[in-house]
């Protein structure tokens, strides 16, 4: 238990400040409020347009900031030898993945949620729409990091890895951005549920899948 | 200390199609060491990494009692912190005391792993194996980037480490100069 504290601590530092080549987790929040501020200066500052489609651009600029970081999730660990050290002292595989999604979500989730009231101030929404923002990414994004490390563990170690994981991503999360964005439109709180039944999904499902990626690519 | 025990039972290893050895079996209770031989490509990281548990065999199994540590190639520390702070992290990992064996890291501890010579690194990862308390070291190319002095101290620390009672697998193709070794050519379980 202590020494998967410990690991605990490492992921969440690593991933929170960063590292040479690792970048932190300023990096996706950049992204993030860049994308909403870049909206408006696209569609044009009409306030009816933006408060419609605003909050699905969130849920795209959401989507895309937790690609970002896909390459540095698993791969510099796989790569310096940690998960074989790991295995070797019998820490198994699902813990130490299980504790780095949640080291994700702390990292990139948790920072979306503060700045997305920047973001809808940028895009024009309204109180109710940036409550139901906030509650459907509370939702979204843990099922968003249980994918993300998913989909890094898969790609470890494989050359192109960063960018094969990009597009893999992409439709896996297609439920999670449909019932995200689906949840804002008139009549659509269902999606809030659907929303929170995706991500639970994701997140049983992940540890044991990341740590089956991690096995077999030792062969 | 409790003893601790590693035995080999006609092992084979594939990779791709290709059957590395077969027929490998050995059997090293306390104080024991074993030197794999062998040329490049012939399958002693395989063999180590069978030993470990990392590698499933093709054939045969392997038994041990008490925990293994394995040093290979890839250090495990991560590179930009500093050293000190990289083997603190398998320290508290490990729940270990102090290294016992002396590496030479003390002028090092503020450096980040990224700066250190291939042999200095190498060191770090020797000094990590000890300060873990497993009884059994598994080391893949030990004298790898170590100079004479190094090699030499590297070397000692084994010896230590089995008068302590504990068991060394080393993969070397360089010589090693350690009281009554045992040594298993891969040369003589070629397929």
């Amino acid at each position: 238990m202590r020494a998967l504290w410990t690991i605990f601590r490492r992921d969440l530092t690593l991933l929170l400040m960063g590292a040479p080549g690792r970048g932190g987790a300023l990096l996706p929040l950049l992204f993030f409020l860049a994308v909403a501020m870049l909206y408006p200066f696209a569609v044009g500052p009409d306030a009816k347009l933006l408060a419609r489609t605003g909050a699905g651009v969130i849920w795209v600029a959401a989507l895309l900031a937790a690609i970002l970081p896909l390459d540095r999730l698993v791969e510099p660990d796989l790569e310096a030898g940690f998960f074989d050290q790991w295995a070797l002292r019998g820490i198994a595989e699902e813990g130490v993945l299980a504790l780095r999604i949640l080291a994700h979500w702390l990292s990139f989730g948790v920072p979306l949620m503060l700045a997305a009231p920047l973001a809808a101030g940028l895009l024009n929404l309204d109180g109710a729409q940036l409550w139901t923002v906030e509650l459907g990414l509370l939702l979204g994004t843990p099922g968003l990091a249980a994918i993300g490390v998913t989909i890094a563990a898969l790609t470890a170690g494989l050359r192109a890895g960063a960018a094969l994981g990009g597009l893999l991503a992409i439709p896996l999360t297609v439920p999670l951005l449909i019932f995200g964005a689906g949840s804002l439109q008139p009549g659509g709180e269902g999606g809030l549920l659907l929303l929170a039944a995706s991500s639970l999904a994701a997140l049983a499902i992940a540890p044991f899948a990341a740590a089956g990626a991690i096995r077999a690519g030792r062969e | 200390m409790q003893p601790c025990r590693l035995a080999a039972y006609d092992l084979a290893c594939r990779r791709g199609d290709r059957l590395l050895f077969r027929g490998v079996g050995f059997e090293l209770t306390g104080g024991e060491a074993l030197h794999l031989s062998g040329p490049n490509g012939i399958g002693k990281s395989s063999l180590m990494r069978i030993l470990a548990g990392l590698l499933r065999a093709y054939n045969g199994h392997v038994e041990h009692e008490g925990a293994m540590a394995l040093s290979d190639e890839r250090p495990a520390l991560d590179p930009h912190r500093p050293l000190g702070e990289a083997l603190a992290f398998w320290r508290q990992v490990d729940r270990a005391g102090e290294a016992r064996a002396d590496f030479g890291l003390e002028d090092l501890l503020d450096v980040p792993v990224r700066y250190l010579s291939t042999g200095q690194r190498k060191r770090a990862a020797l000094a990590r194996l000890a300060a873990s308390g497993a009884r059994i070291w598994l080391l893949d190319e030990p004298l790898n980037g170590l100079d004479t002095h190094w090699g030499a101290s590297a070397q000692a620390a084994i010896e230590a480490h089995r008068a302590l009672g504990g068991i060394a697998v080393i993969a070397s193709h360089q010589p090693l100069q350690l009281q009554k070794l045992r040594t298993l050519s891969l040369l003589e379980h070629l397929p």
